[in-house]
């Protein structure tokens, strides 16, 4: 009792120390240079003089308008289509076979599928090659505007490809814990067409388990860097990706005002999710009054169709992406309106030296680094939750969730400026622990459950066989949970090689990892370099959700009670 | 109005038939009763006939509702209402709304409202309309249900054990409250129970699987 309350304290500690310290400095930092305090470059007065700079900055305004846009409109979207997907799809694919078809999708880091889908949606891109000459009439490249167009298109199309499946990996979970079958069937012999019932009963009752989740995607839409570089509009840019330009650029009188952009950022994502929150009880009282009517919707069948379909035509695309990287990288000769390389070469992968060894290495070191660390910090948590007999605390859960909904950039710059006082910027430990932020929370989100879920007879038998609470760890929890640890690890894995921002800022560009490398030439550089990059960037994650199924597989290959359920 | 099933069988699409053909003719407010061991399918043939066989299972046979081959039909336009085990009222709709639910589309208005209340009344539960239903008793909760069942006027009741939950004297009350309204509104019934007292209280043909 009195161990598991310090190992409680530790790991709080801990964490209050690494994340809610850190993003709370980082945020004063910031703050204070969007009201003219930042000594570093020389300006000491407090004034409004950031703000005013803002508003008066080229784009400023369409910025944060293409940011609202993308942002609430993917969340929007991505949410209504996960719904009609569900709602058609529920019981007539497996559990398993669902999960199968989505893990690529979660894997794939967004800068990698975002630079398949360029690869993709470009007027020199593969669609452009299927379609070309015979339907389109090009011989070259037409000028349009497919990808980087000014409305946000082809960025909402990225954002969805990553969304939806992570919307549906969660109602999927949401589901498994509703008696959906009989309510299902309650509801069908009523008279209700079955589309209607999942909207009218079902997704009534999944959306309270997936709004944490929902608000995630809605920050994460907003502030997302990465993606809108290489989809989104370029001249002005959506507001992240502006405040990130202004940041960075060679004059620095710019960092004031895109200190007071950041910090104007994360107030829009408080104000959207506050804005969401507010919708609910209008979007309450409209729907009790329809289903106090008691249509029975025999009509609404079409429009499942409709989104499942867009949903199956994301994934198309997705795949597509994912497959094009590998093309480009292995491609040689590939003039335009051919569907295929005239001619293959290894030539890209031959080389390391030219660049992507490095990055390759500082990836996996950053990446290991990250996931152990957190690991180890997850089982102490948990484990320290089990010692004390407790459950856990509201606050404790929105401490591991504050990462994911407060936007990146307003604290990481910051953050940044005061490591380079203390001077322990760009190092790769800095880096690493900027990851940690996010790799954490994922790992603690995919351990929690299964940990729980843990039959608590097993601890008990080995207890009154003399087994001490580290023997009961070491011996019986850590063995049993061996599938959900290695499925955390290698979520976390995957999380820390999709970061961008952190490893940039924190690693004060010093620091190339292949995401920060694959962003870079994404724009304008040789598609077969960027195809390298961009296949080794989506590659590490496979093989980490690769290495989770085969380890406990092989180590398990004799008991059958290990295999397949948990996890 | 009757249900009458003909030559009817379950089973796995690709294996055998879990009974062997069965034909029966309920008639208006009559209940008969299927009984037998457990997994010999009295369930899956509820399922069957009101629409709800899980994927990988087949039926073969005809179930016929007032003249009508029902087993082509979707779920929801079979009128055929199902009574669970447990009462299954929406957790996320008050008590009132669970009712207004079934309650036929035709009824518009001000008038739904008056049909929500006239059921809420006739189950003893005037005044819960706003109720969380978690908050209901056991016998509270499966009044509720039949009467959500009711209100979507079906022409047949499928009954899966759904007396099985409750103590022997709510049993038996619980019980005559079912009936009697099946009766009363002559709508065939046909339920699946363990328990040799349902099938004596529904006092229709009883079937062994």
């Amino acid at each position: 009792m009195k161990e598991g309350r310090a190992l409680r304290a530790v790991v709080a500690l801990a964490l209050m120390g690494g994340v809610v310290l850190p993003i709370l400095a980082g945020f004063a930092q910031t703050g204070r240079a969007a009201f003219g305090i930042l000594p570093a470059i020389g300006a000491v007065e407090w004034s409004l003089a950031p703000w005013q700079q803002l508003m008066a900055l080229p784009g400023f305004g369409t910025s944060l308008r293409l940011s609202l846009v993308t942002g609430l409109g993917s969340t929007l979207l991505a949410l209504a289509l996960a719904a009609g997907f569900c709602a058609l799809m529920h019981g007539r694919i497996s559990h398993g076979a669902m999960g199968r078809i989505l893990v690529p999708f979660l894997a794939a880091p967004h800068a990698a599928l975002a630079i398949g889908m360029a690869f993709l949606l470009a007027p020199s891109g593969w669609i452009a090659r299927l379609l070309s000459p015979w339907a389109t009439g090009w011989d070259r490249p037409a000028d349009l505007a497919t990808v980087n167009d000014a409305w946000g298109l082809a960025l909402i199309a990225g954002l969805l490809i990553k969304e939806v499946p992570f919307l549906l990996l969660v109602m999927g979970s949401a589901l498994g814990q509703l008696p959906v079958r009989q309510h299902l069937a309650a509801g069908r012999a009523l008279g209700y067409g079955r589309g209607v019932v999942w909207i009218k009963v079902i997704m009534p009752q999944v959306y309270p388990l997936i709004r944490l989740p929902i608000f995630i995607v809605l920050a994460f839409a907003l502030s997302v860097v990465d993606m809108a570089i290489i989809l989104g509009p370029s001249n002005p840019p959506t507001l992240a990706v502006a405040i990130m330009r202004w940041f960075s650029a060679p004059d620095t009188a710019l960092i004031l005002p895109a200190s007071a952009a950041a910090l104007l950022h994360a107030l829009i994502v408080a104000a959207a999710i506050g804005a969401w929150i507010g919708a609910e009880p209008v979007a309450k009282r409209i729907g009790q009054w329809w289903l106090r009517r008691g249509g029975r919707g025999h009509r609404a069948e079409p429009g499942l169709w409709a989104a499942s379909a867009v949903v199956m035509g994301l994934m198309a695309a997705g795949a597509l992406a994912l497959l094009s990287l590998l093309v480009w990288s292995f491609a040689w000769r590939w003039s335009f309106p051919q569907a295929l390389p005239q001619s293959w070469s290894l030539k890209g992968w031959m080389t390391p030296g030219s660049g992507w060894g490095r990055a390759l290495e500082a990836t996996l070191i950053i990446g290991i680094a990250a996931t152990v660390a957190s690991l180890l910090l997850a089982i102490a948590w948990l484990e320290g939750e089990d010692r004390a007999r407790r459950g856990r605390a509201t606050w404790a859960q929105a401490l591991i969730y504050l990462p994911l909904l407060v936007p990146q950039i307003g604290f990481l710059y910051g953050l940044n400026v005061l490591f380079l006082q203390i001077g322990i910027s760009g190092g790769l430990l800095a880096v690493i622990w900027a990851q940690m932020l996010f790799v954490f929370p994922y790992v603690m989100i995919a351990l929690s459950d299964p940990w729980r879920a843990l039959d608590p007879h097993h601890l008990r038998a080995a207890a009154a066989l003399g087994a001490g609470p580290w023997r009961r760890l070491f011996a019986v929890k850590l063995p049993m949970l061996i599938r959900p640890l290695m499925v955390a690890a290698a979520i976390g894995f995957a999380v820390s090689v999709a970061q961008y921002l952190p490893t940039l800022f924190m690693g004060a560009g010093r620091v190339a990892t292949l995401t920060t490398e694959a962003v870079t030439l994404a724009s304008g550089s040789d598609r077969r370099v960027v195809g390298v990059y961009a296949v080794l960037q989506a590659g590490l994650p496979f093989l980490a959700y690769g290495a989770a199924l085969l380890v406990p597989a092989f180590v398990y290959r004799n008991r059958r009670g290990l295999l397949g359920g948990a996890g | 109005m009757s249900l009458v099933l003909q030559d009817v069988t379950v089973g796995p699409k690709a294996g055998n038939p879990l009974f062997s053909a069965l034909s029966l003719r309920i008639a208006p407010g009559e209940v008969a009763t299927l009984m037998g061991p457990s997994g010999i399918g009295k369930s899956t043939l509820l399922d069957a006939i009101g629409g709800h066989l899980a994927h990988g299972f087949a039926v073969s046979g005809t179930v016929a509702l007032n003249g009508r081959d029902v087993l082509r039909q979707p779920a929801e336009t079979r009128r055929i209402g199902v009574l669970f085990q447990d009462a299954m009222l929406f957790p996320h709709l008050s008590v009132g709304d669970n009712l207004a639910f079934g309650l036929v589309p035709s009824v518009r208005g001000a008038a739904r409202r008056a049909a929500v209340e006239t059921a809420l009344d006739q189950a003893g539960l005037a005044g819960f309309a706003a109720r969380d239903p978690a908050t209901l008793s056991g016998g509270q909760r499966a009044r509720a249900a039949l009467m959500r069942a009711l209100l979507a006027e079906p022409e047949a009741l499928l009954l899966d054990e759904p007396f099985s939950r409750l103590d022997a004297e709510l049993r038996a009350e619980i019980r005559g409250f079912v009936f009697d309204h099946l009766r009363a509104r002559k709508i065939p019934g046909l339920m699946v129970t363990h328990d040799a007292s349902d099938a004596e209280a529904a006092g229709g043909v009883v079937v062994q699987l």
